[in-house]
Formats: structure tokens, sequence, C-alpha cells
């Protein structure tokens, strides 16, 4: 048997390390963007200001990337480290959007990063812009790959159980490709790195203007970051809705639980703005509704239902029961590859195989499984419903004061009167970890809202761990706290100290602090 | 659609080919990071070293990345056997690799020489580090490395941590940090002049002894001293990947197999040494340029010796023989290792081409007078 406290610690790892990388990423994301938009002004217009404003960010891009990069080889690592077994059982369909991620995309982002700093002397101006665009994509396209290899994790397409290899194996390449949930996943992440690197600059951008320093330089940036922040936040929020919900069931299964229907409703369902979810009567104590808006915006119509909790537990609990005849046909098949009688059952129950493997938390033999047992593992297929439905709520909630936010600053900059709107500036400031937050509750939601699955309906979490000690893990897990801290402190202190140098900090002699020392 | 016994085969050229895209591209610049306390003994000599590498060292590491995610996708229990057996080893080299995108990047933005210095020694640990420790993984898999399966297929790692630095991993380690080094002082000497230069070519004559002392004395061991392994049952290349359906028991010599079967294979080992000593050859002319060219190809000799030697195991098992890990049961699904390829002959000749042009738009000598010009841009 696996230790419960193993996973736990495994699990726990996992998350703060991703959690971290993700610190990084968003940011990169959209930051790369902004200074396509920037330096494709200074190459059509000549204007020296837009090559600075291109090499101030692109120095605090630069800061952020290093530990994008840093944290990166951690997540590569750790599914062979830690989740060997996930690796194992998945690797012939996951491993080759990660692989095809560090030829297509990686390289190019990284290859052209190098010139991006370097190549200013070097290359005319046109040739250096097409290196910034290509370092662009190619931190998209990146993006798109890991979100491929997520959106099969969240929605399995494209792939069978093979009882020989004893893994799941590809059958479709382009199901996997085009699966609508990578499609959503893709354009929802991007958008909110977009809104999180406009957030970043109208910010800092804000606090020049609060001290009446570089005034050119930062009103500047201010447009260009509230113009790519409003579309980018009506993108996030337009295309990243629930729409894209309904089409599988692990996304049903979270949808429920982060909407805290338990029961199914007739539709068009209503949405529960507040509410407070009572896990053990499997109800909400209270709850403020408005009617039909679920429906509405999960379906996209008035007449498809959405299913509640309960009814997704009574059809799980179908098919752990088929799931245990799977288990028991593949192990006597393991045993005996000839064994017709037990071939034909696992291939009428292999459908529910992973369900079956649910069990494998709490026995190790199908023949032990008792009812309270069945009832526990039907219980863990939907996620703690809590945890899901308030940072949901909290992420929208950020979501739509960022709305807010760039509407504002975006009226204010076309009336060329943002370096007056003290409230406005104040705010922007103040908004700079919102969109850092909303990532991380976006992170969350999705992948504890995917439990107690690591591939949705598959394999269970608990079986994908590496055979390790709790000791190595709590061994690991205290070398990458140590790590980070100390990194994070070091980054945290290199972006602080160069955005309040400013654009001086580039030694142009055209701004305030021209510093003898920094550079 | 190619068949799969051929797939295989393609796939662990493939592999093999991406880890000595590894070793030449990050080597070099691991190689000046591990030169980088020694050849530079003041601050802008120190930047000139870094800056040889700086608008290139993040590409390069992309060929680790990719080779880990190749592997990961060609042949996913090994990914899953070595990673999770090897914790503890690859955990190291993922931290001392935490201090290369920071070390770079962040060094010269502070000018405090506690805090470059730090910085300094940093670069040192991630260009050091992770050629020893693949050097003693390699020296691990040659002896045969103990782990076995489940009947689920469950892969677990029944030594310890220190078992594998034994005298020969280490060997093997040597072998893989001088081979490094001397490719790191080759690029050195190629993009540096003067007093940087001159040190750089000591250094790469002294690797270069090294390296060829350490790989003539672990050829000799492999030969006399260590078993190999070799499959016992009939294989059958066009099956199912299934590790535990074959069996396999060791034999002395069986890492010899190859050479003995197809003569001209000692082609590989014999690269190892023409490259060594054709790059001496080059620096002592000062076409460091070829130099390089040589040194690369040594880098192919000395990983293509490992991989003839053990063909077709990739990860044998010392306590589980039949669990072994080979070229034709660890592998992907054919349709996987058919689309991977396709997208491996379509992008590499591209990542050829646009590595070749980055490194034309910044070629030429890396000079004091350079770094001291950039001061607020270069590294």
């Amino acid at each position: 048997m696996i230790s419960d406290q193993l996973v736990d610690l495994s699990r726990l790892q996992f998350a703060v390390t991703a959690l971290y990388h993700f610190l990084f990423v968003p940011l990169t994301l959209g930051m790369v963007w902004i200074l396509v938009v920037m330096e494709s002004v200074y190459v059509m217009t000549g204007k020296m200001i837009y090559k600075d404003m291109t090499r101030f960010w692109g120095k605090l891009f630069g800061i952020n990337f290093a530990l994008g990069v840093t944290t990166g080889i951690t997540m590569e690592f750790q599914f062979g480290t830690n989740w060997a077994y996930y690796s194992h059982y998945v690797g012939d369909i996951f491993g080759a959007p990660l692989a095809i991620e560090g030829l297509m995309a990686f390289f190019l982002e990284s290859t052209f990063i190098g010139l991006f700093f370097f190549g200013w002397d070097r290359l005319s101006r046109p040739k250096h812009l097409m290196v910034t665009l290509l370092m662009a994509v190619g931190t998209n396209l990146s993006a798109l790959w890991i979100l491929i290899a997520n959106g099969w994790m969240q929605n399995p397409v494209g792939s069978e159980f093979n009882y020989v290899t004893m893994r799941m194996e590809l059958s479709n390449f382009w199901a996997v490709l085009f699966n609508p949930d990578a499609q959503a996943k893709f354009v929802h992440t991007v958008s909110a790195g977009y809104v999180t690197a406009s957030v970043f600059v109208l910010s800092i951008s804000s606090w020049y203007l609060l001290r009446g320093r570089d005034l050119e330089f930062a009103k500047r940036s201010f447009r260009i970051a509230s113009a790519f922040g409003v579309a980018s936040v009506l993108s996030v929020i337009v295309l990243g809705d629930e729409s894209g919900y309904t089409v599988g069931e692990a996304q049903q299964t979270k949808l429920a639980a982060m909407e805290a229907m338990w029961e199914t409703e007739p539709a068009p369902a209503p949405f529960n703005l507040v509410a407070a979810p009572n896990e053990a009567a499997q109800k909400n104590d209270w709850a403020i509704r408005i009617p039909w808006v679920m429906g509405l915006i999960g379906t996209r119509s008035t007449t498809q239902v959405i299913p509640g909790i309960r009814e997704i537990k009574d059809k799980n609990r179908a098919r752990i029961l088929s799931g245990m005849t799977a288990v028991t046909a593949l192990e006597s098949l393991r045993r005996n590859p000839a064994d017709a009688e037990a071939k034909s059952q696992f291939e009428a129950h292999k459908e529910d195989l992973g369900f079956g493997l649910l069990l494998k938390k709490y026995v190790t033999r199908m023949e032990d499984v008792t009812p309270a047992i069945l009832q526990q593992a039907v219980d863990s297929t939907v996620p703690r419903v809590a945890p899901m439905f308030w940072g949901f709520r909290f992420m929208v909630g950020l979501g739509v004061l960022l709305l807010a936010l760039f509407a504002s600053a975006f009226v204010a900059t076309l009336r060329g009167q943002c370096e007056n709107k003290r409230w406005l500036l104040q705010w922007a400031l103040y908004m700079l970890p919102a969109p850092w937050l909303a990532c991380e509750l976006g992170w969350f939601v999705a992948e504890y809202g995917r439990q107690p699955w690591t591939i949705y309906g598959v394999l269970p979490t608990h079986l994908s761990v590496s055979t390790l000690t709790p000791a190595s893990l709590y061994g690991s897990l205290a070398g990458f706290v140590g790590f980070y801290t100390v990194l994070l402190v070091v980054e945290m202190y290199l972006m602080v100290k160069f955005a309040r140098l400013g654009p001086g900090s580039l030694g142009t002699g055209r701004y305030l602090n021209e510093p003898a020392a920094a550079h | 659609m190619l068949d799969y016994p051929t797939l295989k085969i393609i796939w662990w050229l493939l592999v093999g080919i991406l880890l000595v895209g590894f070793a030449v591209m990050d080597g070099h610049d691991m190689g000046v990071g591990t030169l980088l306390p020694f050849v530079g003994r003041n601050d802008v000599e120190r930047r000139v070293v870094i800056n040889t590498v700086g608008p290139h060292w993040d590409g390069n590491q992309v060929w680790f990345i990719t080779g880990g995610g190749a592997i990961f996708a060609a042949w996913p229990l090994v990914y899953a056997t070595a990673f999770s057996g090897f914790y503890w080893a690859m955990l190291a080299v993922l931290w001392a690799l935490f201090f290369r995108p920071v070390g770079f990047d962040y060094r010269s933005k502070i000018d405090n020489p506690l805090w470059r210095s730090t910085w300094d020694w940093g670069l040192f640990v991630g260009g050091a580090v992770p050629p020893l420790i693949f050097g003693v993984a390699f020296g691990n898999l040659l002896l045969g490395v103990p782990f076995g399966f489940d009947d689920r297929l469950v892969s677990t790692y029944t030594g310890t941590f220190w078992q594998l630095l034994n005298p020969f991993a280490l060997l093997a380690g040597v072998v893989s940090s001088a081979m490094i080094t001397f490719h790191g002082a080759v690029y050195l000497a190629h993009r540096t002049e003067a007093e940087i230069q001159a040190r750089a070519l000591t250094a790469a004559r002294i690797a270069a002894l090294v390296l060829l002392a350490a790989f003539t004395l672990a050829g000799v061991w492999v030969a006399r001293g260590i078993d190999g392994y070799v499959i016992t049952s009939v294989v059958d290349p066009a099956a199912y990947a299934n590790p535990v359906a074959k069996t396999v028991v060791r034999q002395a010599g069986a890492w010899l197999t190859n050479y003995h079967a197809v003569p001209w294979t000692l082609v590989v080992p014999g690269l190892a040494y023409a490259g060594t000593l054709l790059a001496l050859l080059a620096l002592a002319r000062g076409r460091t340029g070829l130099a390089f060219v040589a040194s690369s190809l040594m880098i192919a000799g000395v990983i293509g010796t490992a991989g003839v030697s053990m063909f077709p195991f990739v990860m044998p098992s010392s306590s589980m023989p039949n669990a072994s890990l080979t070229v034709w049961d660890s592998v992907s699904s054919q349709r996987t290792l058919g689309i991977m390829l396709v997208a491996a002959v379509i992008f590499v000749p591209l990542i050829l081409a646009y590595t070749a042009w980055a490194y034309k738009v910044m070629a030429g000598k890396v000079t004091a007078a350079f770094v001291e010009k950039h001061e607020h841009t270069a590294y």
C-alpha cells in the first residue's frame, strides 16, 4: 500500500513548486507582447523614448524571466522524480507535448531572448524587432503545448489503455492537440498573463506619475498598458468563462463543486452568488441565488441541464462498481495473458478501470471492498466544495476589479488626463498584487478541482507517486522551500531596486536617477 | 509509417543525438562556468568570460530540457525509473542548475564584490556539478542499477544514494567533468584573447590529459573488470514494450560484444581519441574554431562509446536483471514514436539554423573594452 503521507507530501511539493513557478510565468507571457508593441512603435516612429521603454521594461522582464527559467526546470524534473508511476502510465501521451514544447517553442524563446538583450548594437532595427517578435511567439507557443498537456489531464481524449504495457497509449494525436479543454485553457491562461503584465506596467508607471518623475516615459507606458490591459481583461472574462466547463466530465464535476450545486436543477439553473456550502449535509445552509444565470453562462442555452454533485456521485458509484470488475480482470490478465474470460470481462469494463483504481487507496484486493469503503471512494470523486466555491469567487472578483481599473485607466489616458487623477494612479498602484493572486487562485481551482485524479477518470493521484520514503520528501521539500525563499528575496530586491531607479538605470543620460554605480 | 523496430532504433539514435547536442551546446557554457573562477582573476576578466556565453546559455540550456522531454516522450519507463531512482542525484543537478539563470542575469546588476563573487561561485557550481553527476550516473548505468518492478509495473529503486558513488562511477564522473571542462576551455580560447586565452589554453591541455587518461582507464576497466548484460530470451523487436517479458544474465565482457560483432563501431571510441588530439593540435596552431569542432566530435565519441557498449540496454537492473530497460521494451508506442520523429525532423534543423545565426550575430572576441563599454547592457 502507498502511504497517504507520501502522497500528501508529493502533492504539497508539486503544489509549492508549481504555484511558485506560476508567479513568474504570467508576467513573462504578457511582457513579451508589451515589448513587441513598444519596439514596433520605436521602429515605426524612430522615437528614442520607445526604444528606452523597450529596454527598461525589458530589463525588469529579464529579472523575472531568470526565475521563470530556474523554476521551470523543476517542473520537468518533477514528473520523473516524484510522479514516476504517472510518467510511466501516461508518458506515451503526456511526454509528447512536453518534448514538442521544447523543440518548437522553448528553443525559439530562449535563443532569441539572448539576442533581445545583446543584439541591440548588432542588428538593424527591423531585425531586432523580428527577434523580439520571435521571442514572444516562442513564449506563447510554450504555454500552448504545456496547456495541451494539462488539458489532456483534465479531459483525456485520444488515448486508450493497453494491458500488455500497463499504460495509456496514444490513439489519436489530433484529438489531444485540438482538445477543447486545452484550447479554452490556453486562451484563458495567456490572457491572464497579458493582464498581469499590463497591471505590472500600469502600476509602476502610476508610481512614477504620482511622484511626478520621468513623465513622458511613464505616460506612454501607462497608455500602452491600459490599452493592452483592457483588451486582455475582456478576453479573460469573455473567453475564459465557464462555457468550456460543460464539455468533459471532469469539468462538470469541477463546475458543480465551484458553484456549490448539490442538486441537479431544472434548466436554466440558478446561480449561487454567495452560499454557505455544508459538506457533511451535502447542501448549502443558505444561499443568495440569481435565477437562470448559471444555466445561461454554463451552457449558453435555456434547455441544457447541468448535473449537480449528488447526480455526479450516483453516476460515479456505478462506474466504481464496474471498475472493480475491470481491475480484477486486469489482474488475472497480467498473471495469465491467455485467460480469455478475463480478457472479455476487461474489454467490457475497461472504460471504468480508473474508477476501480480509486479503491486501491483503501484496499489491495477488490474482494476486500466494504460498503463503507465504497462510499468513501464515491465521496472522494468530488473535490471539497468550500475551497473551490470561494477560490473561484475571489478570482472572478479580482477579475471584475481589474476590468474596472483598466476601463478607467483607458478612458483617462484617451482624454490625456491620467497624470492628474491621483485616485486612479493610487488605485493602479495598490492593484499590483491582484493579478498574481488571481492567477494562483485560477491554478488552484483548475488543479485542486481535478482531484482525486491526476488524469481525470483514468489515473488516481494516489497511485501516481514515485516509490520514495516520506523522509526523502521532507528533505527535498525543505530544500525547495529554502532555495525558493532565497531566490524570491533576491528577485524582489532587484525588481524593486530597478523599478525605483526607473529608466535612468539604462544610463542613457535622458532620465532621472542617472546612477554611476547601477547597471 | 515506419515499422516499430526501425522506430525503436531511430529513437535510440535520436536520444543519443540530443544528449550529444546537450553536451556540445550546454556543455561548453557549463565548461566556461567551471573555469570562470580560475581563468578570470578580476571582475573585468570574469565579465569577459561570462559574456562569451551571455547571449547563448539560455538557448543552450534548452538542449537539456528538450533532452529530458524527449526521454519522457520516447522512453517513459527510463525517465520514470531513472529520475525517481536517482532521486537525490537528480535534485543535486536541479539545484546546481538553479544558480545559472540567476547567476548570469543577476551577477552584474549590483556592483558589490561579495555579491559578484557569490554568483561567480554559483556559476561554478551550476557548471561543474551537473556534468560530474551525469558522468557518475552513466558509470552506474554501465554497472547496472538496483531496481525492479512489481506486477503493476511500479518501479522501486532498492539501493542507497551512497552506493552510486562507487569507484568506477566516480571515474566516469571524472571522464565527464574533464570532457566538459576541455570543451569549455576550447570555446573560451576561441572567444577570448591575451591572458584569458592563455589561461584557457593551459586549462584545455590539463583537461585533455585527464580526459585521455580517465577515458582509457575506464575502457580497460569495462573490458577487464565489469560484467555486462545479455538478453538470453528471444527478442521480438516489434512486440509491445513490456520490460518484464525477457530474461537477462550478467556476463563478463558483454559490453564488448557489439564491438566484436560489428568491428567498425570501434570508430566511435576512436573518435573520442581523434577528436581530443585534433583539438589539441588545432589549438597549438591557433585554429580555435577547428578545435571546437574537433572537441565536439570528441564528445560524440565519448557519449557514443557508452551507448554502443550497452546497446540494446539503456538501464540494466543489477538486482532484477530481467527488468532491465532496453531499446526494445521501455519505449513509447509506435504512434508516439512516429509523431515525435516527425517533430524532431522538422524542428531540429530549424533550431540548428537559428542557433547558428545567433552565434553569427554575436561572433568575434569578447574583450575588456567590450564589457566596459556595455556596462549597462552586458552581463
